[in-house]
């Protein structure tokens, strides 16, 4: 059997981080594994794929996804620790590939009755072929003195040929780490499609209900918290005893920007608005816009190549759009109304921004290029906020659009010229953020009450809720 | 003749403060300053009381006057906040004008930054919930920027009062309803340093 063997080195830190809880600046001492490369690879590219991988797709038929199912993760040890490993594979992995919606996933209950099997050679495909699978999943767990090793084998039903198969070796402490890498690397390999199984959302939440430092009025702090897309294994990444809003993950997921209130006088008292990079691997922060009570910085967006970042800076109250260089140099101007210009995004290739602005009223979308040119309306809402623009297949601008007492996400499509309502108007939808392949938005509703942050389908399908404690909003999704 | 002096402007502040926590009325600006040159025995609030039976051969002394009479000035910054004697101004939705009514709490608030000559104020502009949470950051501010504007046109020097927004993120009524709504809509007044 041929395989590739990745190591996963960054599944090691992210495996330390967890013990360790918020973030401290030593973190990155966890080392990749013996003999395996240093870091994962860039965001939206692929590991260096075997030619000879690249053999078997597995196809549905025609005008029908193909369906899955999952044989089972096989742990090679009983004791607890890997069957539970083992266990948490196959169903997170059974999750993942659920949400991308390539695949039919069959279901528990479907195939119970399939004897399960005990190595990635004795799956047993004549039953499989009675559920109608077109391919199959199974894999192995074993326990070594480092970590674990996985092994998995996606299989065509039909020819009993490997599609797919891989063997990876790192830490315990997250086994899921294992299924997202699967999941992701699976719809690479088979359709060329980039998952977001590994893919987080920051967000702000009050979750831990801290009071904020030397305040004389009795407020919580609001801190910066990530999750995975799922909305499992949740880490913090400030600890400020102020509030924090708006993370804004870099390209490289390494760091993330956010508009915090910095305090200027003693006793905490007299705080302005000023953005703050947290290098989240190694803990440090830089403020590259430096701010002042007089100067103020917030909304951060990341250029997609992470060289630059696009935020409002309010000089005597008046707020304006400025892209600076990541370390603060390079400042640069590009609206000049005395009206509110704020909340900006790039476009895909960097060239445009899209920003919302009170100049002709209430708040509505505009765009521009990124030299502060050809500055144009783009929605002609009662209010619009908080446009995002997919980085996805799909050039197209989600915002929050005011639809009653409310607020719901819309998606304005440039190649249509059509705008869509994505959410139904329960509570109030804000704050869209799109996934970096543009097929699922993360935002902040309250259908439930409190602030959540919840993702869906681009079509406004497959809603999940993804936090459940505190209030929470500002989400953005991970590249 | 400087502590005298400083007695009359310590017992004109507490008149004022009572002033101040009185009920809606803004009588605080009202006052007249005791002209330069006063003394405290002019004052009606500091003559003493005859005494009942007046000793011969000495003259009547004032009181000490109790300087700590004065909540304001002799509280650190958490009790003063927590009490505040400022008012605050309030919006109509969408709009950081600030009308009528605001213009008045403004009037009062500058009579007392006058009489406190050395604080420093933060002017926190909140919003209600029915806004975007980004947006409102920027509407916050204009709304705390409109209450400056308006106080530094009174003469109070720009250096003394900061502005910062905090959007919706701090309610100040945690309903859904317009009654909270319109609580919310406010710039609202810190004291940072005195």
């Amino acid at each position: 059997m041929k395989r590739t063997v990745l190591s996963l080195a960054a599944l090691a830190v992210f495996a330390s981080l967890s013990l360790y809880g918020p973030l401290p600046s030593d973190t990155l001492r966890a080392a990749p594994l013996p003999g395996q490369g240093q870091q994962q690879p860039p965001a939206g590219q692929p590991p260096p794929q075997q030619p000879t991988d690249v053999k078997v797709v597995i196809n549905g038929p025609p005008g029908s996804p193909p369906k899955l199912g999952i044989a089972g993760f096989i742990p090679l040890s009983q004791d607890a620790e890997t069957i539970a490993a083992a266990q948490t594979i196959g169903d997170v992995l059974f999750d993942d590939i659920a949400y991308e919606r390539e695949y039919y996933m069959i279901g528990k209950d479907t195939i119970r009755s399939i004897p399960k099997p005990t190595s990635l050679n004795d799956v047993p495909l004549d039953r499989w072929k009675e559920v109608l699978a077109d391919g199959v999943i199974v894999g192995t767990v074993q326990k070594t003195s480092t970590g674990i090793v996985v092994q998995f084998k996606l299989i065509q039903v039909a020819s009993g040929q490997q599609a797919f198969g891989k063997e990876y070796s790192g830490s315990i402490a997250n086994p899921r780490q294992y299924a997202h890498t699967i999941s992701d690397e699976l719809h690479l390999q088979q359709l060329g499609l980039r998952g977001v199984a590994r893919t987080k959302l920051a967000f702000t939440s009050d979750r831990d209900r801290e009071r904020m430092h030397g305040t004389a009025l009795n407020r919580d702090t609001k801190e910066i918290y990530f999750v995975d897309y799922d909305g499992a294994n949740p880490r913090r990444v400030t600890n400020t005893t102020t509030i924090n809003v708006a993370p804004a993950w870099s390209p490289d997921a390494q760091s993330i920007a956010y508009t915090s209130w910095r305090s200027s006088g003693a006793g905490g008292f007299g705080s302005y608005q000023d953005i703050i990079i947290s290098n989240i691997y190694k803990g440090s922060r830089e403020t590259p816009a430096n701010g002042n009570p007089e100067k103020q910085n917030y909304l951060p967006a990341w250029s997609p190549d992470g060289t630059k970042v696009a935020f409002t800076l309010s000089q005597g109250g008046n707020q304006e759009i400025y892209v600076m260089n990541r370390d603060g140099s390079g400042l640069r101007r590009l609206t000049t109304n005395p009206d509110i210009d704020t909340s900006p995004t790039w476009s895909p290739n960097g060239s445009q921004i899209a920003w919302v602005s009170g100049r002709t009223g209430n708040p509505n979308i505009y765009i521009m290029n990124a030299d502060g040119t050809g500055q144009q309306k783009l929605t002609n809402e009662n209010w619009a906020d908080r446009p995002t623009w997919s980085r996805g297949q799909f050039n197209e601008i989600a915002y929050a659009a005011r639809t009653g007492a409310g607020f719901d996400i819309k998606i304005y499509s440039f190649l249509t010229g059509q705008t869509t309502k994505i959410t139904d108007g329960i509570g109030s939808n804000e704050s869209p953020a799109f996934s970096p392949n543009g097929r699922h938005l993360a935002f902040m509703s309250t259908r439930n009450g409190k602030g959540q942050i919840f993702t869906i389908a681009r079509d406004g399908t497959d809603l999940r809720q993804i936090t459940r404690e505190g209030n929470n909003g500002y989400p953005n999704w991970s590249q | 003749m400087r502590p005298t002096r400083c007695a009359v402007i310590a017992i004109l502040v507490v008149a004022m403060g009572a002033g101040a926590c009185g009920k809606k009325k803004p009588p605080v600006a009202r006052p007249m300053p005791a002209p330069p040159g006063n003394t405290g025995a002019a004052t009606p609030n500091s003559r003493p009381p005859a005494p009942p039976e007046p000793v011969p051969d000495t003259t009547a002394i004032p009181p000490e006057p109790k300087i700590s009479d004065d909540p304001l000035s002799m509280g650190d910054l958490d009790t003063i906040n927590k009490n505040s004697p400022f008012q605050p101004v309030f919006f109509a939705l969408d709009s950081y004008e600030v009308d009528g009514t605001g213009q008045q709490a403004l009037n009062t608030n500058a009579g007392i930054l006058k009489k406190y000559p050395t604080w420093v104020i933060t002017i926190e502009g909140h919003c209600d919930e029915r806004g975007t949470a980004e947006y409102n950051l920027a509407l916050g501010e204009k709304r705390a920027l409109a209450a400056k504007t308006y106080l530094v046109s009174l003469g109070v020097p720009a250096d003394r009062v900061r502005t910062v927004s905090y959007g919706k993120e701090f309610p100040f009524d945690p309903g859904h309803d317009e009654g909270a709504w319109s609580k919310n809509r406010r710039a609202h007044f810190v004291v940072t340093s005195k």
